[in-house]
């Protein structure tokens, strides 16, 4: 085998992008991803503390930046600890070996009789350097070269433990962190005015009362961008209001109805592809059929804080401070609008709240881009208001799929089809030759909206995510149809069409198995040849002392995907107790990530991820009339509250001789399934629509 | 304009504005303290809330002349890194957030609940932050954070 760069260090092959010693004696680790709240940059440290001995307390984790950092491109599908944890465990095994090699000339020692602890190189008769001392005369500006040996798991001291995260304390001491909190001299601040007709146009605007108010600074209209610039937080509120008072919009686009979204998808022009086609080796009857249509609800990201940019322009250079999760590909799409070389333009991360995908924290970084123009020299911080959260921002799309089995005489599955109908789940900036930012479609000259569009399978896939079953049936055919209408905007959202597919899936082979008699949890093994899928699956259900004596009012339920087919294997056994309402009350999970790096970090993303995923089942539906977008606060969009939140116990099952794979997208799908799965061993319904509410109770229990 | 007195943080404030101006505009955009932070706008999410008196209360909401009088904490004067409030240790021992943006709001309504209560289960944990909104999903680990800070704080 020919050894490879880390697909990350291929890309960005520089190891001073990545790694300097500065010489207060830290270690400056740089990574391309950002911190979503996901602890990624506790992980990556401890990652370069192991290959590079030394005290994870040296290791000081800088913001990305594209005045600085290695381009990662997207901090997206828990792909982190693949490529970026892969590309520091490298560079970092290279370095040491470097410094080891300088040390080795230095102290006229052989290398092999070197050792190596926080960063001081000793050898024998007490000679000693350490990476600081050597770090004048090693240079670092040299490209990263194949072959460099990682070491073995076992000689690892940090990875594989729970260290605590290195971003918390800051956050439970209020040190400002955020980029809400980011304080910069002369700093102005800006609000943009939107219409909650979707797609109205702006057809007049009285600035008079608007004016008047304290502080203004500036009026901006580009077309049908507007918003205002102020010297207060307050005043540019006030002056937002006066604005919207005075505003008179068109009509907007028509929206679905949203009582019916599997008639709205499967009646919108479509691209369809196949995603994959199976013969059977050896032909069987079908003696008949089940067809069965799962949906779900387009869902917000609804983000705690509002999304959140600054911008401060110098001459025809513009500095942006965001919470973007691609610094690079949101440059790229400014670049396009503001006409501007990229080099003009700095894009720095600053965190934002927790991210589940592509959210408004892009577009607000135009928003705050256009309107820093109109005070150049002075940094203009623009923040969304809680309705542009739950408005503006893409949406997870809503998806129907429709899934067919055929079953022969003895009710086993000789064929399956599984048809998706969805708006891509991606639009994400930086991608495209036309930008993806919300005010790119409404300065004067507008750019078209950018119609979603999905990953292909080689990266996991977008509407088609998860939807190729991991079970060995021996003939299938999976399709997925992309509308190529988009009257509501989406883009990414946690798992893309993962949490879609894996519900349709795995609730539907528990009906199969249900209508044969057999156990669900024996079912699945029946049907799985990998013994890593098996071992979750076992290690749930064993915890969860599979399955518990049926009990009146409450209910068991199991669900397994591994994310993407790739990556992390998630199995959930989910108990439910409910009659009108459903209440989930405990949720039993195992995961394998391969190697753990941060066990306690792995269990905090599956814990949130279940949590999430049960808000979703159980409450959450973007909803609209056929004008706007109706679900514009936290009223109209519910989330699981604290006295809703069920218990999780989740196993780690340890792999560290396995490459390490993300957490963060692993548990939604199998949740769902189990959620809805344990909903029918309690009350004998089938949900096929989500969310599971009393309305689609009712509505399941009609229909069975 | 009259003045506005209140005790912040235990010093006694004076404030020269608008009274009807939100507490928490006061709080983060006059005086800098930009720990107690913006959600929603309307009391809808608690990642604003202070302490006035012994309750939990939404800053976003509050109008300045309503705190007239009145004593209030922040996130800033609940502890600091060198004298942290057992609550404080007890959510980095627990690792007990994700993102964290809700989390001074939330330390806030269980600052609040310990005041009125220092020994409550895990139902009257959950009552307390029911109006605390978190999005990553650390309830339970917050709920645990809880207990732990209550177990230190009434062990003799």
């Amino acid at each position: 085998m020919t050894a490879s760069l880390p697909v990350s260090l291929a890309a960005n092959p520089k190891l001073s992008s990545w790694v300097r010693f500065t010489t207060d004696g830290t270690v400056a680790l740089s990574p391309g991803k950002v911190e979503i709240g996901q602890g990624i940059v506790t992980a990556l440290a401890q990652i370069a503390a192991d290959e590079l001995d030394i005290d994870i307390a040296r290791v000081r984790m800088l913001r990305a930046s594209t005045a600085s950092s290695p381009n990662e491109g997207v901090t997206s599908g828990s792909l982190s600890m693949q490529q970026s944890g892969r590309a520091i465990r490298h560079a970092c095994a290279e370095i040491r070996q470097i410094f080891l090699t300088a040390a080795a000339d230095r102290l006229g020692v052989d290398i092999g009789q070197l050792e190596l602890a926080d960063g001081v190189i000793s050898g024998p008769g007490n000679v000693t350097t350490s990476y600081w001392e050597l770090s004048d005369e090693v240079s670092l500006d040299r490209v990263a070269t194949p072959g460099a040996m990682a070491k073995p798991a076992s000689r690892r001291v940090l990875a594989g433990r729970s260290v605590q995260r290195i971003d918390i304390p800051d956050k439970v001491f209020a040190h400002p962190r955020f980029i809400q909190d980011l304080a910069l001299p002369g700093l102005l601040h800006g609000r943009v005015l939107r219409p909650e007709l979707s797609g109205a146009k702006l057809l007049g605007l009285h600035e008079e009362t608007a004016r008047e108010i304290a502080g203004l600074v500036a009026i901006l209209r580009d077309g049908r961008f507007a918003g205002v610039v102020s010297e207060t937080e307050q005043g540019a509120e006030a002056a937002l209001a006066a604005l919207r008072k005075s505003a008179t919009w068109s009509a907007g686009e028509p929206l679905p109805d949203d009582s019916d979204l599997a008639a709205f998808l499967k009646a919108q022009p479509v691209e369809t592809s196949v995603i994959a086609a199976k013969a059977a080796a050896q032909s069987a009857t079908a003696t008949r059929t089940i067809r069965r249509q799962y949906t779900r609800p387009y869902l917000a990201h609804a983000s705690m804080a509002p999304s959140c940019a600054l911008a401060q322009w110098s001459g025809e250079r513009v500095h942006i401070w965001s919470h973007s999760q691609g610094i690079y590909l949101l440059r790229a799409d400014l670049a396009i609008v503001l006409g501007l070389p990229v080099e003009n333009i700095t894009v720095e991360h600053v965190e934002g709240a927790g991210c589940y995908g592509h959210n408004g924290a892009d577009d607000v970084a135009l928003d705050a881009a256009l309107l820093a123009k109109a005070a150049p020299g002075r940094p203009v911080r623009v923040q969304w208001s809680r309705a542009d959260e739950m408005t503006q921002a893409p949406f997870g799309a809503a998806m129907a799929i429709d899934i067919e089995a055929d079953l022969d005489a003895h009710n086993d599955i000789v064929g399956w089809r599984h048809a998706i109908w969805s708006n891509g789940h991606t639009a994400r900036p930086g991608r495209a030759s036309q930008p993806a930012l919300l005010a790119a479609t409404e300065i004067a000259n507008p750019f078209p909206r950018l119609i979603s569009t999905n990953p292909p399978q080689a990266n996991g896939g977008g509407a088609d995510r998860n939807s190729v079953p991991l079970y060995d049936f021996p003939a299938w055919q999976i399709s997925s149809h992309r509308l190529l209408t988009m009257p509501i905007r989406t883009s990414a959202l946690r798992t893309l069409g993962g949490q879609g597919n894996v519900f349709a899936i795995e609730c539907f082979i528990d009906e199969i198995a249900t209508a044969r008699g057999e156990d669900p949890v024996a079912f699945r093994l029946r049907h799985l040849s990998d013994g890593r899928a098996k071992d979750v699956i076992r290690a749930a259900a064993t915890r969860a002392n599979w399955k518990p004596a049926r009990a009146s009012g409450t209910g068991h339920g199991i669900g397994f995907a591994r994310y993407k087919n790739t990556g992390a294997y998630c199995a959930v056994v989910a108990e439910v107790e409910g009659d009108a309402d459903i209440r989930v009350k405990r949720l039993t999970i195992a995961v394998d990530v391969g190697e753990a790096v941060n066990p306690d970090g792995v269990i905090n993303q599956i814990e949130g991820g279940a949590i999430q995923a049960t808000s979703w089942v159980l409450k959450e539906r973007v909803r609209f009339d056929r004008a706007r977008i109706t679900s514009r606060s936290w009223t109209d969009y519910p989330i699981l509250r604290f006295s809703e939140v069920p218990e999780v116990e989740v196993e780690v099952i340890q792999r560290s001789e396995i490459e390490p794979v993300g957490a963060g997208e692993a548990a939604h799908g199998p949740v769902t399934a189990a959620i809805v799965n344990a909903v029918f061993d309690c009350l004998d319904v089938r949900v096929r629509s989500l969310p599971i509410t009393r309305d689609s109770l009712i509505a399941a229990m009609e229909l069975s | 304009m009259p003045d506005i007195r209140f005790r912040l943080n235990g010093v006694d404030t004076t404030i020269d504005t608008d009274p009807d101006r939100p507490l928490l505009d006061v709080l983060r955009g006059h005086l800098r303290l930009t720990g107690t932070h913006f959600g929603c706008g309307a009391g809808e999410c608690g990642a604003c809330n202070v302490i006035i008196g012994d309750r939990a209360v939404a800053a976003c909401d509050t109008p300045l002349w309503a705190v007239e009088g009145k004593d209030i904490i922040t996130i800033e004067g609940l502890g600091h890194a060198e004298r942290p409030h057992p609550l404080q240790r007890a959510f980095i021992a627990e690792q007990a957030m994700q993102c964290g943006y809700c989390i001074s709001g939330i330390l806030m309504s269980a600052a609040a609940l310990l005041m009125r209560n220092p020994a409550p289960n895990d139902a009257e944990i959950k009552a307390a932050l029911d109006r605390n909104l978190c999005r990553c999903g650390a309830h339970n680990r917050i709920v645990r954070a809880v207990k732990r800070a209550a177990a230190e704080m009434t062990t003799p």
